[in-house]
């Protein structure tokens, strides 16, 4: 540890302004300040601080998303092995998942990083945490299928115009991460729906008559790789072979770490009891969907009983990891509820409502994080309102 | 007493060396200072030049814009030499104290039988004027204005603030007095607010003449800046005068005695402080007046006037400010810590936020220190600030108004009513490392200037 930190304070100056390589200064700084908590100590203000920093709010989220990644790894070699009838064991079936995983977590990383230390160095600012968990989100909420050279079109996309056209983490206004599955979802429509991209090896299998790991064989007969949001009621799901279980467990087709209601749930116990995200946004997402879910379900707009809608497609991914991020949701903790509830209410809309795109989450969430800044705009004049009364009167 | 108002949001940072209640040691000051630095936007005009002879409450400064009020010698003595920093800057007049100190006699008088203009000029003449600040912004008070009311907080929420009743105990007397004077500067009467744990043992809930009120709750809620939001909240166009109990013991004496006598308790405190007590001594009095107290021949220390969240860093060299009754020495923190922020735990260190796991053991007393821990960022997280500022004001939209240098919004989202001090613990809990107090006060300058 004491040769790892003589070895930095050696190489420092070359990396300091007027230093041979001091073009690269952010990209030093960044990866000193990942292996040590800098030295430095407050100069005006409170002379003590919080051991608490960004770097360690980051990765909070990120082990939160752990469960929801392994999960999701094993689950592309589940999926991998049913479609192709190859009885796999666990470690099989995982290892199938990694080797197809781990690409989308280096083209992630590799591009999204790459982009915020350039311009980190551009500016002339430290590099910011903030991609740490958008790269981790990423892979999570696309298909295990999508062609690496897309993921790196989209990640650029929206790390750029996402966020550092608007000045870095902090000021964008849609989830990056979201805004990446939104460009794909808009420019390459066949990668991310239907029923063929769920299935790792599937896509590859059907054009090329084989891909990696299929052993041989074929397809298996009863295969359809449908979401289950393609179905409408639960017999539907009955007959597709697809219990609430299955849903809640997450031993379906979908986006890699969507699926798995079980891990989501460990991830948002992290969450809410370290307090780095909002319970409110997520308790009244479900508010909002289980309102709707009920209100299609008494309609007869839908066949499914509303508390399904909890455990369909990427809502509880959604609700936990993409609309707390504390950046795009509202700020106000009223403006929380409201906002939830609109996240929760619209992606249920969306799915009953709108046969051409039936997972909604994505949208709603793009589309709440639009009128965060307008909810937060009214509970702040109201609340200013409310006092001045308050004040006349006393 | 039947309103008492319970502050639900707040914080007590734990921070050890907490000052026993015991006297070590009377210093007899050899140099004090006296700081124009201690009052906001004040412009000072030197009265006096070096060599000349002072008693203790001789004007040694007064105020460019309002001549009339002047700042006094706390000792008496010879002016030693008057310090400049850029631009001429007037820093501090250090002046050397007489073996044997002498005061000015300003006459023993009965503040029942005084005008308010003649309690004015009394002040005003002993260099105490400055005891009283005006809010909004925290300057001196105006000597011209009549107030909405008049403030005090008789208990303090800071980190290892001087006990109230400690310090005060012998002074009843005087602060009454001091009331007395003050409640004929204004129509609002004096509102003294105390902490409803201790109302009962706290000797001051027998004061007469004042309006009381009781609060409970975390730091900060002591300030009385967060009180006023709760009593009477400043609107635009609203001016109150704030003043502490310790100030209105000094202003007691000066009628009570005639003299100028600023001495004080003083605790000693904080993690690097050796046997954290108490001291009496002066304001102007110097760090190195109380070596005993700390030791920094291995590391590097950090002197603070003040406490830890709103203190002035005054190094050892430097001199207890105006209105403090404290000193917190710390150590600095200029160490690299391997992966700090990816240990689980990190048993050392205090956090607020559960992210860490210092919530297990809520007794613990921390030895912090002034290492930031961690990188300036941006604004991310939204809902730490909220948690331990008990006002109903958005501190991150004031913020943000404040480095947007918007007035319109600065005003609407509440800058009249806050200083530095009651967003503090905004800027402690802050995991973006923003330095929020620096913010605001940039922020209430550009509000002095603009609506001047």
């Amino acid at each position: 540890m004491n040769g790892l930190r003589k070895l930095t304070d050696k190489i420092k100056p070359a990396f300091e302004k007027g230093g041979k390589l001091g073009f690269l200064h952010s990209t030093f700084d960044a990866f000193e300040t990942f292996l040590f908590v800098p030295d430095t100590v407050t100069k005006r203000g409170a002379h003590v601080r919080d051991s608490v920093d960004l770097k360690r709010i980051l990765i909070i989220v990120v082990l939160a998303l752990l469960p929801a990644m392994l999960f999701g790894m094993w689950n592309v070699g589940y999926q991998h092995s049913n479609a192709f009838g190859l009885g796999w064991g666990f470690w099989n079936m995982f290892w199938y998942g990694l080797v197809k995983v781990i690409p989308l977590y280096l083209v992630s990383y590799i591009v999204g990083l790459g982009i915020e230390f350039i311009s980190a160095q551009i500016k002339g600012h430290e590099v910011s945490e903030g991609y740490l968990v958008s790269g981790m989100l990423i892979p999570l909420i696309v298909p295990v299928d999508v062609p690496l050279w897309m993921l790196a079109i989209a990640v650029a996309f929206a790390v750029i115009l996402g966020k550092e056209v608007f000045g870095g983490t902090g000021m964008n206004i849609w989830n990056p991460a979201l805004l990446c599955r939104a460009f794909l979802f808009f420019s390459y429509p066949s990668k991310m729906s239907g029923d063929t991209v769920w299935t790792g090896g599937l896509d590859r299998f059907l054009s090329e008559g084989t891909a990696y790991a299929t052993n041989g064989h074929g397809l298996v007969d009863a295969f359809s790789g449908a979401t289950p949001l393609a179905y409408k009621s639960v017999e539907g799901l009955q007959q597709a072979g697809t219990s609430f279980m299955d849903l809640f467990i997450g031993t379906v087709p979908g986006s890699v770490g969507e699926t798995s209601v079980i891990a989501i749930l460990i991830g948002a116990v992290i969450l809410i009891w370290t307090g780095v995200a909002s319970w409110k946004i997520m308790l009244s997402s479900v508010a909002g969907a289980l309102a709707i879910g009920y209100l299609g379900f008494a309609c007869g707009a839908t066949d499914l009983p509303g508390y399904y809608q909890l455990v369909l497609g990427g809502f509880a991914f959604g609700t936990v990891f993409m609309a707390t991020d504390p950046v795009t949701s509202a700020q106000t903790e009223t403006g929380k509820w409201i906002y939830g509830f609109l996240v929760g209410a619209l992606t249920v809309t969306v799915r009953i409502f709108n046969p051409g795109y039936v997972e909604g989450m994505m949208l709603a969430i793009l589309l709440m994080n639009t009128f965060a800044p307008l909810i937060d705009y009214y509970v702040i004049e109201g609340s200013i309102r409310r006092r001045e009364k308050k004040v006349k009167v006393a | 007493m039947s309103n008492n108002i319970n502050l639900k949001r707040g914080l007590d940072i734990p921070i050890s060396g907490e000052a026993a209640q015991k006297i070590k040691k009377a210093v007899s000051p050899d140099v004090v200072a006296v700081k124009p630095t201690d009052f906001r936007g004040l412009l000072p005009k030197l009265l006096v030049k070096e060599g000349d002879k002072v008693l203790a409450g001789t004007p040694v400064l007064a105020d460019k814009k309002s001549p009339d009020i002047v700042f006094a010698s706390p000792v008496s003595g010879t002016v030693e030499t008057v310090v400049r920093g850029e631009k001429r800057k007037l820093l501090e007049v250090r002046i050397k104290a007489d073996k044997t100190q002498e005061y000015v006699d300003f006459g023993v008088r009965k503040v029942k039988e005084l005008s308010a203009d003649e309690i004015k000029e009394a002040l005003l003449k002993s260099g105490l004027w400055p005891a009283l600040i005006q809010r909004p912004y925290g300057v001196l008070a105006s000597p011209e204005i009549r107030p909405k009311a008049i403030f005090v907080s008789a208990f303090s929420t800071a980190p290892l603030a001087a006990d109230t009743d400690y310090v005060l105990r012998d002074e009843f007397a005087n602060i009454q007095t001091g009331i007395d004077a003050l409640t004929k500067l204004t129509d609002g009467g004096v509102h003294v607010s105390f902490d409803s744990r201790n109302y009962s043992g706290t000797p001051f809930h027998k004061l007469e003449n004042v309006i009381q009120h009781t609060f409970t709750g975390k730091h900060p809620a002591g300030n009385v800046g967060i009180q006023i939001h709760h009593i009477c909240p400043i609107k635009k166009g609203d001016t109150v005068w704030t003043v502490s109990l310790l100030m209105l013991a000094a202003i007691g004496k000066l009628f009570n005695t005639g003299r100028y006598d600023m001495t004080r308790k003083i605790a000693v405190t904080g993690p690097k402080a050796i046997d954290p007590s108490y001291v009496t001594g002066l304001p102007g009095m110097a760090v190195a007046d109380l070596k005993e107290f700390y030791d920094n021949s291995a590391e590097e220390l950090r002197f603070i006037s003040g406490d830890v969240l709103t203190g002035t860093s005054v190094g050892e060299a430097g001199f207890l400010g105006f209105y403090d009754n404290q000193v917190t020495i710390i150590k600095e923190g200029r160490e690299y810590e391997m992966l700090g922020w990816a240990k689980p735990l990190r048993s050392g260190l205090f956090s607020a936020s559960r992210t860490y796991f210092s919530w297990l053991t809520p007794k613990k007393k921390y030895d912090m220190d002034t290492n930031l821990h961690g990188g300036v960022r941006a604004f991310l997280m939204n809902d730490v600030y909220g948690k331990v500022l008990p006002m109903d004001i958005f501190p991150v939209y004031l913020t943000k108004a404040c480095i947007a240098g918007d007035i319109d919004k600065m005003e609407k989202y509440g800058i009249y009513e806050v200083l530095e001090e009651d967003l503090a613990l905004c800027e402690y809990v802050c995991p973006s490392k923003i330095d929020i107090q620096a913010i605001i006060s940039d922020g209430i300058s550009l509000m002095m200037k603009e609506m001047a």
